[in-house]
Parts: structure tokens; sequence; C-alpha cells
């Protein structure tokens, strides 16, 4: 039941894009089109679900034995940059089109903040590994479900009159806010 | 070796990073509640920048094309991990606490990786410390700005100091995450108006 909670309150009350702010660059940079958004989605999935595994393995059976707590920052990028550069490969080969789609911001997973954020999330709170793995999920699948629904929202926007001083990133800024709104709803339903 | 001056106003200015260049916008949008964040945050990246975007220049003959990135990532985390270290030690401890996990993720503020690729990796050490100076102070600037902002709205006070009237009432949301988005919104139209305006 707890784990239930964990996931449903990492998508929605806590959702990692709207409310804490964690991989905002390819919420913004990779939003354009719902497609891509969505393939992106699946892609922070994927590495988010096997960087909380990695990192809280890393953490407990290598960095605390040896006393090394301190160096978790160094030891955790250098993990999430190799899972990256692993599911880049993976994509290469398995699907082209989307490859080419996700360009620039494949590598820049590496990059986004919520890969990172979850891992050091995972361990401040000294959460055991299942519970782990599924805010990891839960984290992932919040980021995904903002990222496909803002890029529903900028494919309608594309069409409109927009005043010229807001053209490009304030519109889309202020789209976001308003989204943040609607999600600070589910802030109620909080179920500590 | 580039005019010092140039380099530096190019960094607060031409290329602001959170109002020309959009980049390292988590950080931005997460610390600002308060204008004393933002200059804390403005201030440990700044640290984390100079210091990175020197021994990337330094390093930069030896290490080879191919593992460039991991490499830089190191130097990033070690002066990441040095600047949570003193900050534990030294700062306020309500200030290490409203930073929180955003002080680790300097690691991944895309403002400092792209320095190192786009200046460090080039341009020979003295410049890069500049360049690390100057986009360190563009970026302090913006987030304070943003920080004055949202707390003189939201809670009607700048750096702790009460300075709107009582009955001034204040917009809660502006402290809340959706104001951050807003907040940010408005002062880069702003800042677009004032461009247009000084083009013409």
């Amino acid at each position: 039941m707890d784990l239930i909670f964990i996931l449903l309150g990492a998508i929605f009350v806590n959702n990692f894009v709207l409310s804490q702010f964690l991989g905002i660059c390819p919420f913004l940079g990779v939003s354009k089109k719902v497609e891509t958004a969505a393939g992106m989605g699946i892609a922070v999935i994927f590495v988010i679900t096997l960087a909380s595994a990695a990192t809280w393995l890393a953490y407990k059976f290598i960095l605390v034995p040896l006393k090394l707590e301190y160096l978790y920052n160094i030891a955790f990028i250098l993990i999430i940059a190799s899972l990256v550069q692993l599911v880049e490969m993976f994509i290469k080969k398995s699907s082209p089109s989307l490859y080419q789609a996700l360009g620039v911001y494949l590598p820049l997973i590496t990059t986004n903040c919520a890969v990172l954020g979850v891992a050091v999330n995972n361990m401040n709170n000294g959460l055991d590994f299942i519970s782990s793995v599924v805010s990891g999920i839960g984290a992932a699948a919040g980021f995904a479900l903002a990222i496909v629904l803002f890029a529903g929202i900028r494919e309608r926007l594309e069409r409109c009159n927009i005043p010229k001083a807001f053209q490009g990133f304030p519109i889309t800024l202020i789209t976001a806010g308003l989204m943040a709104i609607a999600f600070l709803g589910f802030s109620g339903m909080s179920m500590s | 070796m580039g005019n010092p001056i140039k380099i530096l106003k190019n960094g607060i200015i031409d290329e602001n990073p959170t109002f020309a260049q959009v980049i390292g916008m988590c950080p931005t949008l997460a610390v600002t509640t308060s204008a004393i964040n933002g200059v804390g945050m403005g201030l440990s990246t700044l640290a984390v920048l100079t210091c990175s975007n020197f021994v990337i220049s330094v390093i930069r003959k030896f290490v080879p094309d191919e593992a460039r990135i991991p490499c830089y990532v190191v130097v990033i985390a070690s002066f990441v991990t040095i600047v949570e270290m003193l900050l534990k030690a030294f700062a306020p401890p309500s200030l290490v606490d409203a930073l929180g996990v955003y002080i680790p993720l300097i690691v991944v503020n895309c403002l400092i990786l792209a320095r190192a690729e786009a200046f460090a990796g080039k341009n020979d050490p003295i410049d890069s410390l500049f360049d690390g100076l100057g986009m360190g102070l563009g970026f302090t600037l913006a987030l304070t700005v943003l920080g004055a902002v949202r707390e003189i709205l939201g809670n009607g006070s700048v750096f702790g100091l009460t300075i709107l009237p009582e009955a001034f009432p204040r917009t809660i949301v502006m402290i809340l995450p959706p104001g951050a988005f807003l907040a940010l919104a408005f002062l880069m139209v702003i800042v677009n108006l004032m461009r247009g305006s000084a083009k013409k």
C-alpha cells in the first residue's frame, strides 16, 4: 500500500517538473511535438528507473562500506553518464527515427537534473531498494506525463497570435506556470 | 588573450545565462523563493563555474577529444563537492536547508557544462577564468532579481526586511512553484522590450 502512495505522490503531488523544478531543460527544450515529447518521456523513465536502482546499490555496497559517502555526487554522476551512453546505443540500434528526433537532448539526459535528483533524494530519505526504484518510476512517470501534456498545449500555441515580446520563452513559461497551478490542486491529496 | 572587461560584460549582459541563453533553468526556478536564496545559489554556482572553467582550460590539451565530457564532469563534480562541504561548514543552516538538494545538483546545471564546452575547452586559462566569473555574476544577478521580485510580491519583503505595508495583499502564489514560471516569464518580457527599444 505504501508503495502505491509513493508512486501516486511522486506522479501528482510532488510532480518533479512542476513542483520541484527538476528536469526543466528537456521539459522546455523537447516539448514542441507530442511524439518527440513521448519519446523523451519513455527514455527518461528507462534511465531514471535503472539509475535509481544502480545508484542505490553503489551507495549501499560500495560507498558506505568504504566510508566514501562524501564522494556520492561524483559516483552517481559517473553511473548516470554510463547508463545514458548505454541507452543511446540501444535507441540508435532499435529506433533510428526516435534517435534523430531526440537529437542532442539524448546525451543531455546525463545533465537532466531529474535523474541525479531522484538518486540524491532517495539517499537523503534513506529509502530501501524497492521504495527507491518505485519512487524513481513515479518521478519519471510524472515527468513523462507533464512533458506530453505540455507538448499538446504547445502544438496549439503554434497557431495562436502572440504579442511579439511574449513570443518564444515567455509564453512557454506562462503556459508552464498555468500547468503548475493546475497541478497545485493535487497537493490537497497529500496522503501522509 | 582577450579583453577581460569585454569577457565579463559578455557574461553579465550580452549573453546573460538566464535572460539571453535560457540555460540553467532548474536552480533558477527552484530556489528563488527569496532574494537571499537567489544570492546563495548564484554565488555557489559562480564559485564552481570559475574554478571548473580554469581547471578545464588548463587540462584541455591533455584530454582526448572522445573522453572530454566525462573528464569535465568529474572536474565539475569535485568542485561541487568542495562547495557543498564549505557551505555545510560555514553558511547559515537556514540557507543550506533552503538550497537543499539543489547544491549537489549544481553538477548537472547545464550552464557549467555549456561553458566548459563552448569556452573553456577552446580558450586559455585566464580568459576562461574571466568567462566563468562573468557568466557566474550574470547568473547571480538574474537569480537575485528573480528572488527579490518573488519575495516582494509573495511575502512583502526583500532580504527578510518587510517593505510593503501590512494592508498590501500578499500574492502567495508567487512564492509557490507556479509563481517561479510566471515571474520569470514577465521578467523576460520586460528584458525583451528593453532590448527591442535599445535596438531602434
